[in-house]
C-alpha cells in the first residue's frame, strides 16, 4: 500500500511539473513574455525594465528554476489591474466559486441520477429512449447559450429571476443551471450504465429471488451499489466545474475564479491567466490523486496493477 | 430445395430494409446542408456579412411588427444582416471545426502509435504529457493558450489541436497495445520490416476506423470549444462572422429583448453539434465493436 501511494504521488508530482513546464514553455514559444507580462502600450524601456526584473535575459533553465521557485513560496506575481498578489485574489474568487459549484452539482444530481434510474429500470421504453435524447441535448447545447435563454425568458420576459450578479439566492438559480445542464447529462448515463451493471449481479436476483418488492430491490440493494461510481464522477466533477464555469460565470457576470480568468483576458492581465490555469490544473491533478488512492484503499486489485 | 429458397426470399428484403433504415439520415442530411451552406454562402447570402447599416439596427427578423423582407432574420447592433452572417458563419465553423480536428487526429495518432508500438521511455514521456494535458480542463486550457497567441482563424485552429491531439492519443495507443500482440504484426517483424513500416503499413490502418469514430466525436466538442473562445473573445476575430461571435453581439440586445440575435446563432450550434454526435454514435456503433460497450 505504501508503495502504492509513493508511486501515485510520483505521478501527480511528474504531473505537476509537466504542468508548470507546459505554461512556461507555451509563454515563451509566442515570442517576447516581457511584452505579456507588461501593461499595453508600456515604452520601450518599461519592456526592458521588465525584461531585466524577471530575468528573461538569463538562460531558460535559470528562469525556469526562478519561476518555480517563486510558485512553490505562492508566489504568482502581482495583477496589472488591481495590483495586489494575484493568489489573493484567486482566494477571494474561490468562495463563489465554490458556491456556483456546489449548486450546480446538486441540479446535475438531481436531474441525472433519477432519470438515469428510471432509465435503467424501463430500459429500451419510451422513458429511456426520451432519457437518450436528453443525454445528447445536454452533451449538444453549449452551457453558456443555455444561460443565455434561460436570462431571455426568465429575466426579460418574465421578469423572475435577476440577470447578472450576485448577492441572493435568486442569483445563482440560473447560473447554476445552465453550468449543471451539461453534468446532468454525463451523470445521467453513468447512473443508467452503473445501474444496468448492478441489475444483472447476483446479489440483486438472490434479493427478488427471497421475494422482495421490486421497488425495495431497486432502492435498497442496487441503488447503494450502483451510485459508487456515479459519486465518484461527481466529486471530480466538482472540480471541474469550479474550472470550466468561465463562460457561464461571464455570461452571468458572476464573481468567481472564472470571471477572474475571463477579466484577466479582457485586461490583457497576464500574471492572472497564468496562475488560473496553474491553480486549475494542480487542483485537478490534485482530486486525481485522492481518487486514485481511495480506489486503492478500498479495492487491493487495484494496488498490484502495473 | 423450395424451403430454403423461401428462407432466402424472406431475409434479403428484410436485410436490405434493415440497412437503409439503420443510415443516420437526419445527422447526415443536417451536416450536408451545412456544408452545402458553408460552400456556398457567397451565393446564398443576401448581404454583405460584415457591413450593415446603422440606419437599420436591431431590426426584428420578418415575422415580427417591424421586420423587412430586405433582413429575413433581422438584423444585429451594426445594422448587418443575420441570415448572411449565419450562413457565412457555418463556413467558419466547419473549417476551422474540420481543420483541427483533422491536425489533433494526425498529431494524435502519430503520437498514439508512436508510443503504444515503440514502448518504453517514448511511451513514458507520450503518455505523462497526455495525462498531464488531459487532467487541465480543455476549456481553460484552450484560454491560456488562445490568450498568449492572440485571436485568429489560424490561432484557434492550433489552440484546438494543441487540446485535443491528447483524447486520440489516449486512445490509439491502447489499441495498439493489443495490436502488437498479434499474429500479423510478428510475422511483418520476422520478415523483416522495419518499426517505421510496420507502423505505417500494419498498424495504422487497423487503428484508422477509431480515429475516425474519435474525430466525429470530436467535432461537436471542437466546434462549443470554437464558439465558447469566440464568445469570449480569444477566437475567431470581431468583424468575421462567426456563431460564438454572433452570440457575444446578441448579448447587447438581450435585455431589450431582441431574441434572434442569441436564439438562432445557439441553434446552429445545436443542430451541428447534435449531428455530429448523432453521427458518430452510429459510426462508433458501425465500424468499432471494441467500443460497442462504451
Amino acid at each position: 500500500m505504501k508503495r502504492f501511494v509513493l508511486r501515485r504521488l510520483g505521478y501527480a508530482l511528474v504531473s505537476l511539473a509537466l504542468l508548470s513546464i507546459t505554461i512556461f514553455v507555451f509563454v515563451r514559444l509566442t515570442g517576447d513574455p516581457a511584452l505579456l507580462l507588461v501593461e499595453p502600450g508600456a515604452s520601450k524601456a518599461d519592456v526592458d525594465a521588465v525584461r531585466e526584473r524577471f530575468g528573461l535575459d538569463q538562460p531558460l533553465v535559470v528562469q525556469y528554476a526562478k519561476f518555480m521557485n517563486g510558485l512553490l513560496r505562492g508566489d504568482f506575481g502581482q495583477s496589472f489591474y488591481y495590483r495586489t498578489p494575484v493568489l489573493e485574489l484567486y482566494l477571494s474568487r474561490l468562495p463563489n466559486s465554490l458556491m456556483l459549484a456546489a449548486v450546480a452539482m446538486s441540479f446535475s444530481l438531481l436531474i441525472g441520477i433519477p432519470t438515469g434510474i428510471l432509465a435503467a429500470v424501463r430500459v429500451n421504453s419510451w422513458l429511456d429512449r426520451a432519457g437518450r435524447i436528453f443525454a445528447l441535448l445536454g452533451l449538444s447545447l453549449p452551457s453558456f447559450w443555455i444561460g443565455l435563454v434561460l436570462i431571455l425568458f426568465f429575466s426579460v420576459y418574465l421578469g423572475w429571476l435577476p440577470s447578472s450578479g450576485s448577492g441572493t439566492v435568486l442569483h445563482v438559480l440560473m447560473p447554476a443551471f445552465a453550468l449543471g445542464w451539461y453534468f446532468a447529462a454525463s451523470h445521467m448515463r453513468l447512473t443508467r450504465s452503473s445501474m444496468l451493471d448492478v441489475l444483472g449481479a447476483e446479489y440483486v436476483k438472490l434479493a427478488r429471488l427471497k421475494g422482495l418488492p421490486e421497488q425495495r430491490v431497486i432502492a435498497k440493494h442496487a441503488l447503494k451499489n450502483a451510485l459508487i461510481p456515479v459519486l465518484t464522477l461527481a466529486g471530480i466533477n466538482l472540480v471541474i466545474m469550479i474550472n470550466v464555469a468561465v463562460v457561464v460565470e461571464t455570461v452571468f457576470a458572476w464573481p468567481g475564479i472564472g470571471r477572474l480568468l475571463y477579466e484577466g483576458i479582457a485586461f490583457r492581465d497576464f500574471p492572472i491567466v497564468q496562475a488560473t490555469v496553474l491553480l486549475g490544473g494542480s487542483m485537478i491533478v490534485f482530486v486525481n490523486l485522492i481518487v486514485d488512492v481511495l480506489y486503492g484503499l478500498i479495492d487491493p486489485r487495484i494496488r498490484y496493477e502495473r | 430445395m423450395n424451403a430454403s429458397t423461401a428462407v432466402v426470399l424472406a431475409e434479403v428484403p428484410r436485410r436490405a430494409s434493415r440497412r437503409l433504415s439503420s443510415y443516420p439520415v437526419v445527422p447526415l442530411a443536417i451536416i450536408g446542408l451545412m456544408v452545402f451552406i458553408a460552400l456556398a454562402a457567397d451565393v446564398l447570402a443576401p448581404h454583405n456579412p460584415e457591413v450593415g447599416s446603422l440606419g437599420m439596427r436591431f431590426r426584428p427578423p420578418v415575422w415580427q411588427a417591424g421586420g423587412s423582407a430586405a433582413h429575413l432574420l433581422g438584423t444585429d447592433h451594426l445594422g448587418r444582416d443575420v441570415l448572411s452572417r449565419l450562413l457565412f458563419g457555418a463556413r467558419v465553423s466547419l473549417v476551422v471545426g474540420f481543420t483541427a480536428v483533422v491536425v489533433a487526429g494526425l498529431l494524435g495518432v502519430a503520437l498514439g502509435i508512436a508510443a503504444g508500438y515503440l514502448g518504453g521511455w517514448v511511451d513514458e514521456v507520450i503518455m505523462r504529457l497526455t495525462d498531464t494535458w488531459l487532467a487541465l480542463p480543455a476549456l481553460t486550457f484552450a484560454i491560456f493558450l488562445a490568450a498568449v497567441l492572440g485571436p485568429s482563424e489560424l490561432n484557434i485552429i492550433i489552440v484546438l489541436s494543441c487540446v485535443y491531439w491528447t483524447r486520440y492519443a489516449r486512445v490509439i495507443r491502447g489499441e495498439v497495445l493489443s495490436l502488437k500482440e498479434r499474429e500479423f504484426v510478428r510475422l511483418a517483424i520476422i520478415a523483416g520490416c522495419s518499426r517505421l513500416t510496420i507502423m505505417r503499413r500494419h498498424i495504422l490502418p487497423n487503428v484508422l476506423n477509431s480515429a475516425i469514430v474519435l474525430a466525429t466525436l470530436m467535432l461537436g466538442v471542437v466546434v462549443v470549444t470554437e464558439a465558447a473562445l469566440s464568445f469570449l473573445g480569444v477566437g475567431v476575430p470581431p468583424p468575421k462572422p462567426a456563431w460564438g461571435l454572433m452570440l457575444a453581439d446578441g448579448k447587447r440586445g438581450l435585455m431589450a429583448g431582441y431574441w434572434w440575435l442569441t436564439v438562432l446563432p445557439g441553434l446552429c450550434i445545436m443542430f451541428l453539434v447534435l449531428a455530429a454526435n448523432l453521427l458518430g454514435d452510429w459510426l462508433r456503433v458501425k465500424l468499432d465493436p471494441q467500443l460497442r460497450q462504451l
